[in-house]
């Protein structure tokens, strides 16, 4: 498993029923691309975040595959409408088969 | 003739223009996350009121999308290490087994340290910086290895220290038993060095608000330090800038952690008297 991951997730605490909100995302992770050599030579074996998903109570909101090309610690940010209360769920999958999960509970008012 | 006599003024003018290209710091207020208020514009104090009228963070000078990015904890990067030195906060180390948490309680409780440093330390009986006195404890209340001065770990403890800090004021002593090292500080401060024969007041008290190339150039307040820089994606320590400015001078520097940077950080520390901590700050 890849050291220091930690996911971090903005969602606004409550919104407006049908008002679209922004979302930030962020993952720490190295995103290790796999072209890069260490000092004796040898290719660093490739490690990143490969995809990341966010539903909102059981529909998929968004679902995005990440590239080796994306730098370290990859930030998302998108818009979402909410149709009533609430939660989002958050996934990051790692190569190494790690997957990573973050949840966030909406209100409407 | 009268063609020409026009054309070479225009273009003196041009010349005359480029040469007084003036970019003001912005007006702005800095409110992070929408919450704290800091002060990054304020009176200069008594010692340096000769040169300035007023003091300003560097935050002023920066574009619209960095300003931003600051104003932002989550969108701000240096939070990401903040959050791996709260981690090592409360973390046991050393032969002593003890985290910093053991002594000091949560790191939240720490925030009149940054405002104050560097200080003097009467038991080492020299001016201290935060990075000193981090890897003071570390030895001798932890038995713990040392830190390296401009090291990973280093850098985000300090970034944490000035996280909590954030709003309040810097405030650090110049006179009694620090006096001397910060007359040091002041006349490395005016000294000028390198192939370029520049001293930090040439650009950063006589200069400040011009172009540097395409650089806008700030008084060169520390309050914002650690400062996450968007040119190499990390934290940055003041030394580690102290060392970049020096380099650019084309001069061989001083090494981080050593006196003479430790008594110029206390003099442009001082210069910053009244404006609030703001590290870990986001600069280009």
């Amino acid at each position: 498993m890849a050291k220091g991951v930690k996911p971090r997730v903005k969602v606004p605490k409550k919104a407006a029923a049908g008002e679209a909100i922004t979302i930030k995302t962020l993952i720490s992770h190295k995103m290790e691309s796999g072209q890069r050599k260490d000092d004796d030579g040898n290719l660093i074996p490739r490690s990143i975040i490969n995809r990341f998903t966010c539903d909102f109570n059981g529909e998929n909101v968004i679902d995005v595959t990440l590239e080796p090309a994306i730098s370290t610690n990859p930030y998302l940010e998108f818009a979402a409408t909410v149709p009533e209360a609430g939660e989002f769920k958050f996934t990051w999958y790692d190569d190494d088969g790690s997957v990573y999960e973050e949840s966030k509970k909406i209100a409407i008012g | 003739m009268t063609n020409l006599r026009g054309a070479l003024s225009a273009l003196i003018i041009a010349g005359t223009m480029a040469s007084v290209a003036v970019a003001d710091p912005v007006d702005d207020s800095l409110i992070i996350n929408g919450e704290t208020t800091l002060v990054t514009r304020t009176k200069a104090p008594a010692h340096v009121s000769d040169a300035l009228d007023e003091v300003m963070s560097g935050w002023l000078f920066r574009g619209t999308e960095t300003r931003a990015m600051q104003a932002d904890d989550f969108d701000n990067p240096g939070m990401i290490f903040v959050e791996q030195a709260e981690d090592v906060w409360n973390t046991a180390d050393g032969s002593e087994g003890k985290s910093c948490a053991d002594c000091h309680g949560a790191s939240s409780d720490m925030s009149e340290v940054r405002p104050t440093f560097p200080k003097w330390n009467d038991a080492a009986e020299e001016v201290f910086t935060l990075e000193m006195q981090v890897n003071d404890c570390r030895e001798n209340r932890m038995g713990a290895e040392k830190w390296k001065y401009n090291g990973g770990e280093m850098v985000n403890m300090t970034a944490l220290l000035a996280s909590v800090s954030r709003g309040n004021t810097v405030n650090v002593a110049i006179d009694g038993p620090a006096q001397a090292t910060w007359e040091q500080g002041k006349e490395l401060y005016y000294t000028r060095t390198g192939q370029l024969e520049l001293s930090c007041a040439n650009c950063h008290e006589d200069s400040y608000g011009l172009m540097i190339r395409a650089d806008h150039l700030s008084q060169g307040q520390i309050n914002g330090f650690p400062t996450y820089r968007l040119k190499n994606t990390k934290l940055n320590s003041i030394h580690d800038r102290f060392k970049g400015c020096i380099r650019d001078t084309r001069a061989e520097t001083y090494s981080p952690g050593s006196p003479e940077f430790v008594a110029l950080e206390l003099y442009v520390a001082s210069r910053g008297n009244g404006l609030s901590v703001e590290g870990p700050s986001v600069r280009n």
